[in-house]
């Protein structure tokens, strides 16, 4: 730090370290943190949407073979993940809230718990993952669908080219989502050091509501995923 | 961001996880009712809900106090629903002549 710098520090700016010399107060710097991210997650956006697009448009074309193969997607599994995300979400919130009113504890029991959390979701993940090797509906040399009926339709079969363009979305989308669930644990594992070594105050918690708000995404995405890739057409 | 409010922020957190959970059981049950051509629409209400409660709520929107952050999330919608949109009315529409 120049030493012209260091002459213009003030009381103030010495009782609070991890304020920035180019933002006013730690409210600004806090805000400015906050906007990059949803700026981010603007982008992200974007980057799902592509993909919810893609898949809008072959279910639109191919209702019955989509409705077909998402029937052989275990429902239980992907409803019992979206409770659990919802769990997680609501650790994210208590964390931010003991960051913010300095209960170290609380936080570092909320931080756990989020990791633990979605380390469940991506072992019921794999689970299902699991079911579908073994049935053949990965996408590629192996894959067999055959004689699976339409629901609604007796006696009518879905095609496995068009089940197969299901199956392919459904890895890319979920597989994506479960990218972004590894990279959560790997910011909530940081976080939960920084939280060990006392790094937050209620002064000074940017990087947990920062991680809180992409956490809180993955889990929206995941929102959108459940009803669209596992409950096409159930009751028939 | 919160802010320092004087009051908890903690009943309405449990509020909204409560109305997480019964939405998601409320998507399960929806989706094994006959509803005709709704089925797909209720399910997409029901999860635009949640996904709304999520960002007001736990990602703080609702309360954010820069009107820049819901000018990029209203700006990242805008974007997404002109994306779906103007592909959807171009394929749907592709049959009619």
């Amino acid at each position: 730090m120049p030493n012209s710098t260091l002459v213009g520090l003030h009381h103030e700016e010495q009782n609070r370290p991890e304020l920035l010399h180019h933002f006013a107060d730690p409210e600004q710097q806090r805000d400015a943190s906050s906007l990059g991210m949803w700026v981010f997650l603007a982008t992200e956006v974007m980057f799902f949407g592509g993909l919810f697009c893609a898949y809008l448009i072959y279910r639109h074309w191919y209702f019955g073979d989509f409705a077909a193969a998402s029937k052989s997607i275990n429902m239980a599994l992907g409803a019992t993940n979206t409770a659990v995300l919802i769990c997680s979400s609501l650790t994210v919130v208590l964390a931010v809230w003991a960051a913010q009113t300095a209960r170290r504890t609380l936080l570092l029991i909320s931080l756990a718990a989020t990791m633990l959390l979605g380390a469940t979701f991506l072992g019921i993940k794999g689970i299902e993952y699991r079911d579908k090797f073994v049935e053949h509906h990965l996408p590629g040399a192996s894959f067999s669908f055959d004689h699976e009926e339409i629901p609604g339709h007796p006696g009518q079969y879905a095609s496995p080219a068009h089940a197969q363009i299901f199956f392919s979305l459904y890895f890319v989308m979920t597989g994506l989502h479960a990218l972004h669930m590894i990279i959560g644990l790997g910011i909530f594992l940081w976080l939960l050091l920084m939280a060990w070594k006392g790094r937050f105050t209620s002064e000074y918690n940017t990087p947990i509501e920062i991680g809180g708000l992409y956490w809180h995404f993955v889990d929206i995405v995941w929102i959108y995923l459940f009803p669209l890739l596992y409950l096409i057409d159930r009751h028939k | 961001m919160t802010g320092h409010s004087q009051s908890s922020p903690l009943p309405g957190y449990f509020a909204v996880f409560i109305a997480l959970l019964v939405g998601t059981g409320l998507t399960v049950f929806a989706a094994t009712l006959d509803l005709g051509p709704f089925n797909a629409p209720v399910a997409l209400v029901i999860a635009t809900v949640k996904a709304t409660l999520v960002a007001l709520f736990f990602m703080h929107v609702y309360h954010a106090s820069e009107k820049l952050t819901k000018l990029v999330v209203l700006g990242a919608l805008f974007f997404l629903l002109l994306l779906l949109g103007l592909t959807m009315t171009d394929y749907a529409t592709r049959l009619w002549s």
